[in-house]
Parts: C-alpha cells; sequence; structure tokens
C-alpha cells in the first residue's frame, strides 16, 4: 500500500513540471491568442466578439497572396532541399567509410551551431552587389560590372535550403543508417537497375526519415523571418513579416493574432496532409529513438 | 554493389560542391572580420585585428563595443538561465515518459513535441498576448504593476524555454531508453535506498546526455531570433542588437568580428558535447 502511494507521489511530482510548462506557456497562450483574435475592435478601448480579423485577412487579397506565396515557397524549399540532401545522405550512411562517415556528419551539422543571423550576413557578403560572388565573377571575366544577386526570391530560396538543410540530412541519414546492405544488394543481383533500386527499395525504406525531415524544414521555413527579410527585396514579404508588422509596427494585436493563427493553422494543415499521405504518424517520424 | 568510376567520381564532386556550399557563407563571414576597410567587402585592404581590439571610434573593435558587449552578456545570462530550466525539466519529462504509469501517456508525449514544431514567431507573440493580458488585466482590476510580465528578460526566457526543453527531453529521454534496469536492481538489492540509487546510479548515468543537452539548450537560446524578437524589452540580446546594426545602420567589419567569435565559441561548445557524449556511450 505504501509503495503504491510513493508511486503516485513521484507520478505528481514528475507530472507537475510537465504540465506547467505545456499549460501556461503552449495551450493558456494559444487559447489567449485565439479568443483575442476573435475580438473586434469598435472604438477606443471597445471591442466586441466576432470573426472580423479574419474576415479583413479574407477581404484583403495582399494578405492571403503573402500566406499562399510563403506556402507555395516554403513548399518549394523543402522539395529542393530534400533532392539536394538525400545524395548526401545516402552517401554519409552507406557509402562513406567508417572513418569518414563521422567526420562527414559532423561537417554537416556545422551550420547549425552558428546562428540564423549570421548565415543569413554570410550570404549577404557574397551575393550582393560588391559581395564575393560579383567580385569573382568579374574577375573572371564573366561580368563586365558588378552584379546584383541579393534582394529577390532566388536569394531568399538559396538562404533558406541552407538554414534548413541539415534539418533534413539528420533525420534521413539515421533511417538510411539503420538500412541493411543486403536489401539493397538482392535488388541488384535480381536484375533491378540503379533506378529501380532507388524507387523501389531505399526511397520506401528511408520514407519515415524523409517525412520527417519534410515537416521540420517545411514547418521552419514557413515560420521563418529572418532570411526572407534579410535576403528578400520589397516584394518577396513572408507571411511573417506581416504578423510582425501587425503586432510591433501597427500595434494591431488582435489581427497580428489572427493571422498568427492562420499560419499554425496552414502549416498544421499542410503537416497533417502530409503525415496523411505517407501514412506516418507526428510520433513516429518525431522521435523514433 | 557495383561501384561505376565515373559515377562514383560525379557523385564525390557532387558531395564536394555541397560542402563549399556549407561553408561559403561561414567562410565570408569570418573573412572579413580581418579585413583593414570600414566595409566588410572587397577589395581585401590587408590583414588586421582591429575589429576585435582595436578601442576608438571609427573602427571600434568588439570587445570595446558597450552595446555588442552588453547584447554578449545578456545573452550569457538569458541561455544560461534556459539550459538550466529545460534541463531540469527534460529530466523530469525523460523520467515521466519512461518510467511512470503514466495515463494517457503517447498523448502527453505528443504534446510534448508539439512545441518544436510550432513556429517561433508564434510562440513569442502567444506569450506576449497572454502576459500582456494579465498585466493589463491586473493593473486595471486592482492597479498593481507587474512588470516582469512587461517584455524582458523573464517573458525571453520562458519563450526561448517553452521549445528548448522539447529538445532537452527528446536527448535526454533517448539515454534513459537505454539504461539497463538490473543496474537499479543490483544497487537495490545492496540495500541502497531509492534516493541514493537516482544520485549514484542513475542520473550519473543521464550526465552525459544532460551536459549534451544543457550545451545543445544554451547554443539554441543564444542563436535564438524569432521567439526573442515579439518577448525583447529594453535589454537586447546580442542577436537583436547584431540585426538592428544589420537592418539600419549598415554593418562595418565589426559585425563578422562578432560573427567569428561566436562561431569559434560555439564549435568549441559542440566539441565538447561530441566528447562528452561518445566519452560514455563507449566507457
Amino acid at each position: 500500500m505504501k509503495h503504491r502511494d510513493a508511486r503516485r507521489l513521484s507520478l505528481i511530482l514528475l507530472f507537475t513540471p510537465f504540465a506547467l510548462w505545456i499549460a501556461l506557456l503552449i495551450i493558456l497562450p494559444h487559447i489567449g491568442m485565439g479568443v483575442l483574435s476573435l475580438r473586434e475592435k469598435v472604438g477606443p478601448r471597445q471591442y466586441e466578439f466576432g470573426f472580423g480579423n479574419y474576415i479583413e485577412f479574407a477581404m484583403e487579397p495582399i494578405y492571403w497572396n503573402t500566406l499562399l506565396r510563403t506556402g507555395w515557397m516554403s513548399l518549394f524549399v523543402t522539395a529542393i532541399t530534400l533532392v539536394i540532401g538525400f545524395p548526401i545522405a545516402y552517401y554519409i550512411a552507406k557509402i562513406a567509410g567508417r572513418r569518414s562517415r563521422g567526420a562527414l556528419f559532423l561537417l554537416c551539422l556545422v551550420p547549425l551551431w552558428v546562428s540564423d543571423l549570421i548565415r543569413a550576413y554570410g550570404w549577404i557578403l557574397l551575393l550582393r552587389e560588391t559581395g564575393i560572388i560579383s567580385g569573382l565573377l568579374q574577375w573572371a571575366g564573366l561580368a563586365s560590372q558588378p552584379v546584383e544577386m541579393l534582394y529577390n526570391d532566388a536569394a531568399v530560396i538559396v538562404g533558406l535550403v541552407y538554414t534548413v538543410m541539415l534539418f533534413m540530412i539528420v533525420p534521413l541519414t539515421s533511417t538510411l543508417d539503420g538500412m541493411d546492405d543486403a536489401m539493397i544488394e538482392a535488388g541488384y543481383n535480381l536484375g533491378g537497375s540503379r533506378l529501380t533500386v532507388l524507387r523501389r527499395i531505399i526511397i520506401p525504406y528511408a520514407m519515415p526519415g524523409i517525412v520527417s525531415g519534410c515537416i521540420i524544414v517545411f514547418m521552419l521555413t514557413a515560420g521563418s523571418y529572418l532570411t526572407p527579410i534579410l535576403l528578400g527585396g520589397k516584394n518577396s514579404s513572408w507571411f511573417t513579416e506581416t504578423i510582425y508588422d501587425q503586432f510591433i509596427t501597427r500595434y494591431n494585436w488582435e489581427s497580428g493574432a489572427a493571422f498568427g493563427f492562420l499560419l499554425l493553422a496552414f502549416t498544421s494543415i499542410v503537416v497533417w496532409l502530409g503525415l496523411r499521405l505517407s501514412g506516418q504518424s507526428l510520433a513516429t517520424t518525431m522521435a523514433r529513438d | 554493389m557495383r561501384v561505376n568510376t565515373a559515377y562514383m567520381i560525379g557523385y564525390r564532386l557532387y558531395l564536394a560542391a555541397f560542402f563549399i556550399f556549407l561553408v561559403a557563407p561561414l567562410f565570408a563571414a569570418g573573412m572579413f572580420a580581418f579585413n583593414d576597410s570600414m566595409f566588410p567587402s572587397l577589395p581585401w585592404k590587408g590583414f588586421t585585428f582591429d575589429w576585435f581590439f582595436n578601442d576608438t571610434e571609427p573602427k571600434l573593435g568588439m570587445f570595446h563595443d558597450k552595446r555588442l558587449l552588453r547584447g554578449l552578456y545578456y545573452s550569457f545570462v538569458i541561455a544560461c538561465w534556459v539550459s538550466v530550466l529545460s534541463v531540469t525539466v527534460g529530466t523530469c519529462n525523460a523520467f515521466l515518459f519512461v518510467r511512470s504509469r503514466l495515463p494517457f501517456k503517447n498523448v502527453f508525449y505528443i504534446m510534448m513535441i508539439v512545441p518544436l514544431v510550432i513556429p517561433g514567431v508564434i510562440l513569442g507573440i502567444s506569450i506576449l498576448v497572454l502576459a500582456s493580458t494579465i498585466a493589463n488585466g491586473l493593473d486595471d482590476a486592482y492597479d498593481i504593476d507587474l512588470g516582469f510580465l512587461r517584455p524582458g528578460l523573464l517573458l525571453v526566457v520562458l519563450g526561448q524555454f517553452s521549445f528548448i526543453t522539447t529538445i532537452s527531453s527528446l536527448v535526454i529521454t533517448a539515454r534513459l531508453r537505454k539504461f539497463d534496469a538490473s543496474m537499479e536492481e543490483a544497487a537495490f538489492n545492496l540495500g541502497a535506498s531509492r534516493l541514493r540509487v537516482l544520485l549514484t546510479v542513475t542520473l550519473p548515468y543521464l550526465r552525459p546526455a544532460m551536459i549534451a543537452a544543457g550545451i545543445v539548450a544554451f547554443l539554441v537560446s543564444f542563436e535564438n531570433f524569432n521567439t526573442t524578437l515579439f518577448l525583447v524589452g529594453s535589454e537586447s540580446p546580442l542577436t537583436i542588437t547584431m540585426f538592428d546594426r544589420m537592418a539600419k545602420v549598415g554593418s562595418t567589419p565589426v559585425l563578422n568580428a562578432v560573427s567569428l567569435f561566436l562561431m569559434v565559441a560555439s564549435g568549441l561548445l559542440a566539441l565538447v558535447s561530441v566528447l562528452v557524449q561518445r566519452d560514455k556511450s563507449t566507457g
């Protein structure tokens, strides 16, 4: 009897920090934000309950265009990251020798230890008119005058792919690492071409890693703020910038909260669709170890 | 596996190109820290340490720049708090999810992961909204002004803690799952008390994971921008100070000096965390 009481006490003691954390810092703030987003300002310090902030979003093409653009570009970045990262992960997990494997993997992690801000700053120094790439092009005689490569969508995409790359490579490598080489061998022995083996054996096996990598990359991209603002031009506004504007510049918290909710809903729906289409679940993809 | 030479050469070239892509912006950011020029761009005007150590305007080095140093200090304070808090809660979570008989464990486990997939900007504004609502409510109703609920250090720590705890929990949980329960049983059989077993067997086993989680938490906190941006008061951490300078003033190579300093420091910390984990997993 006493033993059971002790168990229960320790359960409560362990559960308390978890409950406080999730309730006070995740659930309650989001409820608060939801309530705030449903308040309409009808006069100074006067509010009414209603969907006005969401209607405002729907009526103003510039807002939902920005959200859609953010969504499309995030999907695009996710796809590019997967295509670029998969061969790298495959090399690290399957081709590299045992000793170079660890070194290559660590090398991939290098950007993780550097702040987003410094990474974006590095790209600015590379891409801008007086930057290194422009200088190299002129030195090599490929350009006769300084070339501006910054402040456009391509620069934003390059910067974002760079920022999120390792979040794709890490889950891919760890999934591929668990794959038995004999499976690939068997595929070749049965007469499969390289492409067939990739399509029928390797990719299906790596699916949990692909899905978890894509989810993290998509969420990080859609929620990113620094890279689009620093590398993008005047026309390449990101939805997080719109939220920031509403909150800080215009001090319109009600519609800012509504926009925040829309971003959250939008990204959650995309992630849910991705999980559905690939037949995975959040728990299995995010925390397999 | 059949190895085709041309194919392998192509593959290796791709790999090399990829690593150049990874290193190039970091190299660019670090290199100009030593350029003896007012602008972080070509042409190269010669090597200098001025951007670190010079003490006069206009070439004020980072170790004499009061605002940057203050930012560094606030970042450090915030990161220490965040890593201590998140490792503590993360360790509790590990025991909660690996050891306890918690009902609806899977549901709670998913709730624990969720903060990691919420965009940082949203975490920032939701916490800002809640804290301000409470502060305004108390102010209106009882005339109590709770300054700590206004944007400032506490909110920044809480905002970062809210998602970094997920990371530390995952790291420590993974280690606890690999724990061999017979080690604890042996200690119990030898007559050790519950507390003693925890302190002398289980926690030492978890220590590498706790240290690694603490270092990761420290670094993620130090680098965080999105969540911090909304919660910051007058005490700006380094990333915010640097961003302001980058966006408004137009940068001088002092930002490159700070960048290089941060890269080297976080590289060293990362190395420590790798060594700590490797050391124990073999021994």
